[in-house]
């Protein structure tokens, strides 16, 4: 079944099902379709995002001459709701996930097609609510994207609203894990056991667990703010017996495991990209398999580390720091591996690798600083300064986002069938590491000097390494409008796309480019 | 296992009645924790109040809530029944015993609803004068009351309109003796809401 792909069917573009026009697109149950409709709109919330992130930047520079500090506290607010809630949680699993986790395991779709189809409408749904928080009576959120009691509870702001959406947006996020699981209990090709899964596929599978064990925690706190604006219950309002500390207790018991909704699946795409790049199988695959359930497991049971000076007994916090550090130890083994794959590969250098590798490089980095903030003392000093902003853009940006990056280029062909050219994407990917390093680097020194978060104002002497990271924020800019333009170039002007373009041996592969509506004319068996 | 296929056909159907159940067992685990975090606060802030607590739960009619577990006892026990008629092709009797569990879900809903209201006419609501002179810990109580049975009661209103349309499906021939996992998945989120109740109950009228 090597190349006779190609051409006996057409691709799922054409097949258009009962409806026409964009309802092609909203009502078809097609795994592929919904996939590409979440890949539009993450990238679409990402750009809105990026653009609220340079405003917040620019005012950086010049406190008071840009924005106001009210609107200035709703821009990063804002800025963290979408970039969150819309862009990094719902990111990789809801886009390429949804693409090629049925192809992957050599399926014709997920296990409850109709299912997918309203997550995808939930998603809309919360999106349109959390737009509408924005433009209507009350003005946008303004309590940064946490939503700290008591202050979301009594802020004037239109927080209900958004926190409706937020609340809807993560019922789309755990049906779609629930989907997923199930699809990858039901769904595999006969002969493919679970240790000849995709890597992609293990850590999708991790990632779905997280999503339905976490999320629902979340989803009760947001109930409770709500319960609290309109009803005056007051759970997390000490004037009438509650606790806000509860609050941050509940939220972050989600928010903490949420971080792994993002990175473990990105750490999927970069254990599928570093083997095919390095035409070697990959080092110690159970190893690297292990380590996701390893990470969804242990990282439920982090959270603490977020309160460190909230407020908690010593007994909790030694825990809480004990438990951030064994986080470490799966996260480095894959990063090792990955690394050992690379000795003595033959590598291909191509853009996607690039890319993967600055996630290795960078994805370190955020880890790494992870444990610096993760071990008591220096957390005293460090929490809530500008070295924790630095950290989680690191691991979300330099690791999630980077890992989007190179899974739109990685899969870019498969998707679109075109392929793009290699050299605007190496240069747009040089622009982007080096603004990437300049923006949030400089963060990590404010902090350490103590720079702290969130704030509209500072004393002169910060103003120099502000300056660094503004000017930085444009190149990282300059960088991601040159990948992008490529890419959307490349959609309408690019070449064909062969079935495989870069040698890669999972079925997404040996299917044509873009692949039929229903992906396997046979279902394939794997030996 | 894994080798079952063809679940998926190309109408998008799903027939893949052990593939359906695993995603209710999913749902129903965050269900659990969706309630899980209700459970937290209430031993939180009862291990904070006890006192007030004891004082609170004093105000809880336990002659109606005994009723209630009794009532919505029986339904569960009636929907797990019209499974077995169903799967034993006597699809009247299913017919007969899911409408038995819409109307106990009913029932239970306006038993309930006297309940809120006596407590509602003496003022006792969430931001009320009344319940704001209130010491802390009944202040807590009675919003806990009010948003875990609220919440339960929800759920109790979901599930009504779900069996509902289960005895549409069993009566259009949709749901049948070879393609029950609808109604297997409505009986399972039906006990789900049931075993709710069953913490809810002690927790509100018997632990005083």
């Amino acid at each position: 079944m090597e190349n006779n792909a190609a051409d006996y069917e057409n691709s799922f573009y054409q097949e258009k099902g009962r409806y026409n026009g964009v309802l092609s697109w909203l009502m078809s149950t097609d795994h592929k379709r919904i996939g590409i409709q979440y890949l539009a709109a993450i990238l679409t919330f990402f750009s809105i995002g990026v653009m609220l992130g340079l405003l917040v930047r620019l005012s950086l520079i010049a406190p008071g001459k840009i924005l106001s500090q009210n609107t200035y506290n709703q821009v990063f607010s804002v800025h963290g709701i979408l970039m969150i809630f819309l862009f990094i949680i719902p990111g990789v699993p809801v886009a390429f996930g949804n693409f090629f986790l049925p192809i992957m395991i050599g399926a014709r779709d997920v296990a409850f097609p109709r299912l997918n189809r309203l997550t995808w409408w939930l998603y809309l749904a919360g999106a349109a609510l959390v737009a509408l928080s924005l433009f209507t009576s009350g003005g946008p959120p303004d309590t940064g994207w946490t939503f700290y009691a008591p202050y979301s509870i009594r802020a004037q702001a239109n927080i209900t609203l958004a926190v409706t959406g937020v609340f809807v947006l993560g019922f789309s996020s755990i049906l779609t894990g629930l989907n997923f699981v199930t699809t990858i209990h039901r769904l595999r090709a006969p002969g493919m056991t679970w240790f000849k899964l995709p890597l992609f596929v293990w850590t999708l599978y991790a990632t779905g667990w997280v999503q339905m064990l976490a999320t629902p925690v979340l989803a009760i706190t947001l109930v409770f703010i709500i319960l609290g604006r309109v009803f005056g219950v007051g759970f997390f309002d000490p004037s009438r017996g509650g606790d806000p500390i509860l609050y941050e207790h509940l939220f972050w018991t989600y928010s903490h495991p949420a971080v792994y909704i993002m990175v473990l699946p990105a750490m999927g795409i970069i254990s599928e990209v570093i083997p095919v790049f390095a035409r070697k199988k990959i080092f110690g695959y159970k190893a690297v398999a292990y380590s996701a359930l390893g990470i969804a497991s242990v990282g439920y049971f982090v959270w603490g580390h977020h309160m460190f000076t909230s407020g908690m007994s010593d007994t909790a916090r030694i825990i809480f720091s004990f438990i951030t550090f064994l986080v470490a130890v799966p996260s480095g083994i894959k990063i090792f591996n990955w690394v050992a794959t690379l000795y003595k590969g033959s590598i291909m250098p191509n853009a996607p690798l690039y890319f993967a590798l600055s996630f290795i490089f960078l994805f370190s980095i955020g880890g790494l600083t992870g444990l610096i903030i993760g071990s008591l003392a220096p957390n005293l000093h460090l929490h809530g300064t500008y070295f924790i902003v630095a950290h989680f853009h690191y691991v979300m940006f330099g690791g999630a986002g980077f890992a989007i990056l190179t899974a739109l280029h990685y899969w870019f062909p498969k998707m679109f069938g075109k392929m793009y050219p290699e050299k605007p994407a190496k240069v747009g990917w040089f622009i982007l590491f080096i603004g990437f390093n300049l923006l949030y680097f400089s963060m990590f020194i404010l902090g350490y000097r103590g720079m702290p978060r969130r704030y509209f104002d500072y004393p002169p002497e910060y103003f120099n390494l502000h300056l660094i990271s503004t000017i930085g924020s444009w190149i990282l800019a300059i960088g991601l409008l040159v990948i992008l333009v490529n890419l959307l170039r490349a959609l309408f002007r690019g070449t064909q796309a062969p079935s495989d373009p870069w040698g890669g041996k999972t079925l997404e592969w040996k299917i044509a480019s873009p692949p039929p509506a229903e992906n396997f004319h046979e279902i394939p068996e794997i030996k | 296992m894994s080798y079952e296929r063809g679940a998926i056909e190309k109408s998008g159907e799903q027939r893949d009645q052990t593939g359906a159940k695993y995603g209710m067992w999913f749902f129903l685990f965050t269900e659990i924790l969706f309630f899980g975090g209700m459970f937290i606060l209430y031993s939180v802030f009862r291990a904070k109040y006890t006192q007030d607590f004891h004082l609170a739960a004093g105000e809880e009619n336990l002659l109606l809530g005994s009723l209630n577990t009794a009532v919505l006892l029986t339904s569960s026990l009636s929907i797990a029944l019209s499974i077995s008629a169903l799967k034993k092709e006597n699809y009247r009797l299913s017919v007969q015993l899911q409408t038995a569990t819409v109307l106990m879900g009913l029932i239970f809903l306006v038993i309930k609803y006297f309940e809120w209201t006596a407590k509602i006419s003496k003022g006792i609501y969430p931001d009320s004068p009344v319940l704001l002179k209130m010491s802390a810990g009944q202040i807590l109580f009675f919003g806990l009351y009010y948003v875990m049975t609220g919440l339960h009661g929800l759920h109790v209103l979901i599930g009504i309109v779900v069996i509902s349309f289960m005895i549409y499906f069993t009566k259009t021939g949709n749901v049948t003796s070879g393609n029950f996992s609808k109604l297997e998945n409505t009986g399972l989120y039906w006990h789900f809401v049931d075993i709710v109740w069953i913490y809810l109950f002690p927790l509100f009228y018997l632990i005083t």
